[in-house]
């Protein structure tokens, strides 16, 4: 089998706050963007690599989540808890430089963990965990 | 006020419950208390402490603590730190309640932890040493030896 990882999805709260984050901030190329209104289904990657994307999604738009599951997913997103990406730089310092400086929220400062690896974390604007590991 | 302006407003709420709690993440080894995270999100003391409570389960000040044990672990592992030491590297400013919420926590007192586990994650890869020596959360551990090694 020969597979790689094409779209995986994050979920937003507001499509043009999460674009600029993602465009502007991260840097990244925007692949897709579909929809109308809040409804909106970004597709965004890094440069040289076409082959694997993030999909920002507006979390409710399946009409088989219920009024309840929506309000869950919405306040877990909200307090921090909903989901996470894990992203990796040769840099990690100026990439935290780079965030920090744009009004990133920082979560965790460049850190040399005791389970063998340099990492930092920040939040998107929808409150999704994003963690930088240190590679190379 | 509509039930939508409610939701918006619970979700504003919650966002800046998250960012105390990111606050801790990032800065548990400064000396904060409660108080000082309750000024930073404009909130009093007890609304913080209420609203965090709700919202995590645990309280803003068990939630601080609970880094610091952790963080206390990892430096305790190294085995060229102190107690004391230790207990500053990551915010105490008391040893006393250091080592009771320590051994609550963990299950043994620091300075038994430090003999016991120094080198006990050696060989062991990353992903699991990160997940057995976490602290129990909310769920206060059992005096006993810790399962290490």
């Amino acid at each position: 089998m020969d597979i790689t990882i094409a779209n995986t999805f994050l979920p937003h709260d507001d499509p043009d706050t999460a674009l600029a984050f993602y465009r502007d901030v991260l840097g990244f190329e925007v692949r897709n963007d579909v929809g109308y209104g809040d409804m909106r289904w970004i597709t965004v990657g890094p440069a040289g690599q076409p082959g694997t994307s993030i999909v920002l999604y507006p979390p409710a738009a399946d009409p088989g989540v219920t009024d309840d599951e929506k309000r869950t997913i919405t306040e877990m997103m909200a307090k921090g808890t909903y989901a996470t990406l894990v992203l990796a730089t040769p840099d990690l310092d100026a990439t935290f430089d780079a965030l920090q400086a744009a009004g990133a929220e920082v979560v965790q400062e460049p850190t040399d963990q005791p389970y063998g690896i340099r990492d930092a974390a920040f939040r998107d604007p929808a409150g999704n965990q994003l963690r930088f590991n240190q590679v190379g | 006020m509509t039930s939508k302006a409610d939701a918006e407003q619970r979700r504003s709420d919650l966002a800046r419950l998250r960012r105390v709690r990111d606050r801790i993440d990032r800065e548990y080894a400064q000396p904060l208390d409660v108080e000082a995270l309750a000024r930073g999100a404009h909130m009093s003391a007890g609304h913080l402490s209420r609203q965090f409570k709700a919202a995590y389960g645990e309280s803003v000040y068990a939630y601080l603590m609970t880094r610091r044990i952790e963080r206390a672990m990892a430096l305790l592992r190294r085995g060229d730190l102190t107690v004391t030491e230790v207990c500053f590297a990551v915010g105490c400013q008391s040893l006393g309640t250091f080592s009771t919420r320590f051994t609550e926590l963990v299950g043994v007192p620091p300075s038994v932890y430090r003999g016991s586990a120094e080198h006990s994650t050696a060989g062991m890869p990353s992903c699991v040493a990160k997940q057995v020596t976490r602290p129990v959360r909310n769920r206060e551990a059992t005096p006993s030896e810790p399962h290490l090694a």
